[in-house]
């Protein structure tokens, strides 16, 4: 009696019918966090770390300025470049375009419009400083300098 | 007909047309962080408007060269001490209590209990006795910011204010890293929000964050807003930026 019967020679095979229902999960999961990219990043960013973080709730009221060394450096250089949506722009493009993303806006929203800047870090100030010129200039004054979170500086 | 076994699907090609799905929505999409420092900047000042100069003691004065470096109030200074340096600026000679006064740093004065409620029933009056709609509303935006006083001291009891022209400048080089540039913002940034933290635990038993999200979310009515308000007036926002130098060759 210590022993009941044997089981039949020859492995039983792994039953995959769950294997999908995984797999779906996985992909439920990636399909909730995530966001369709809109526009094709042709700047290389790599964000700074700050601690001081806020995070932007509504997407649709936020619009991205990139600024970084272009992805394609043989035709384009090393130079940082600002990338307004998909193309690359000049500084004196900015205020047009800022026009444009409130066009695109309801009046009520407008104020509440913030743009966040996506830059490099090894960018030089001198690009930064113009494009926030440019922002003020057209009273575009909701600023946000896009990070990733890190710890406080503990005291010294 | 003969009686077939009901054959089962095979499942496993259920897996690869997930699999691919899943593939197709790593490659599409951006696990995009939507968070950074969130600052307000000034508006646009017309070339002829003339800044009055401000006090020296006032100013705490931040400036970054293009090889990164830091010179505060006129001294090297490493990043990881910049933190501490503006918590001692803003705390000048105590905000409780009477601290030694310093030469270099503003002087907060006693917000007196009596003083405030003085000037709310100063301006209430002002405010019912307009003459027109534009003095009703001047006055009612001053009177809002005495009845802030006002809520401050019966949260805190009498407390001592910065001056209104005490402010944090910084300025960086055009040469400055971006890097540099952010850690700097993010490290006076965080001396606010670290007085702001510590006083609200003091205080309240939560931080400030805390409280800016339950008043966020609205419920319990608004001392929330209140407590928000008055930690602010106690510790205020003055971080601001003097035009780019062009110093550096880079």
């Amino acid at each position: 009696m210590a022993f009941g019967r044997k089981s039949k020679k020859g492995m039983s095979a792994i039953s995959t019918a769950s294997l999908p229902d995984i797999v779906f999960m996985l992909l439920f999961f990636f399909m909730v966090v995530t966001v369709m990219r809109e526009t094709e990043l042709q700047v290389e960013v790599e964000l700074p770390q700050a601690s001081e973080l806020t995070r932007l709730e509504k997407k649709h009221l936020v619009d991205y300025i990139n600024i970084g060394p272009p992805v394609d450096k043989d035709r384009y250089g090393s130079e940082p470049k600002i990338q307004l949506d998909d193309q690359f722009a000049a500084v004196g493009d900015i205020q047009a375009w800022v026009m444009a993303c409130r066009d695109a806006v309801e009046e009520v929203e407008i104020p509440k419009l913030t743009t966040s800047l996506k830059v490099d870090v090894d960018t030089k100030m001198g690009v930064v400083s113009a494009v926030k010129q440019e922002l003020r200039q057209v009273s575009a004054l909701k600023l946000n300098y896009s990070s990733t979170q890190r710890a406080r500086t503990g005291s010294e | 007909m003969a009686r077939r076994e009901l054959t089962e699907i095979n499942a496993g090609s259920m897996a690869d047309i997930a699999f691919l799905l899943l593939i197709f929505f790593l490659v599409t999409t951006t696990m995009d962080s939507d968070e950074g420092i969130l600052v307000q900047l000034p508006p646009p000042v017309p070339d002829d408007i003339i800044i009055p100069p401000v006090k020296e003691r006032n100013v705490y004065v931040v400036m970054v060269n293009s090889q990164d470096q830091l010179l505060v109030e006129g001294d090297f200074m490493k990043i990881g001490n910049l933190k501490d340096g503006a918590k001692e600026f803003l705390i000048c000679n105590g905000v409780f209590r009477d601290l030694p006064v310093r030469e270099d740093f503003p002087v907060r004065s006693w917000v007196r209990k009596a003083e405030v409620d003085a000037k709310v029933e100063e301006y209430r009056s002002y405010v019912a006795n307009a003459p027109d709609p534009n003095a009703k509303k001047a006055f009612e935006d001053v009177l809002e910011k005495w009845e802030k006083k006002q809520k401050a001291i019966e949260i805190f009891g009498e407390f001592k204010e910065l001056p209104s022209s005490a402010l944090i400048s910084m300025q960086n080089d055009n040469g400055t890293s971006y890097n540099t540039y952010i850690q700097v913002r993010n490290e006076l940034e965080s001396a606010v929000n670290e007085l702001r933290d510590e006083l609200a635990m003091e205080k309240f038993g939560v931080t400030y964050s805390e409280i800016e999200q339950l008043a966020n979310l609205g419920e319990g009515g608004a001392i929330y807003k209140d407590r928000l308000y008055a930690i602010r007036m106690v510790f205020p926002q003055r971080v601001s930026e003097a035009e780019p130098l062009n110093l550096g060759t880079y």
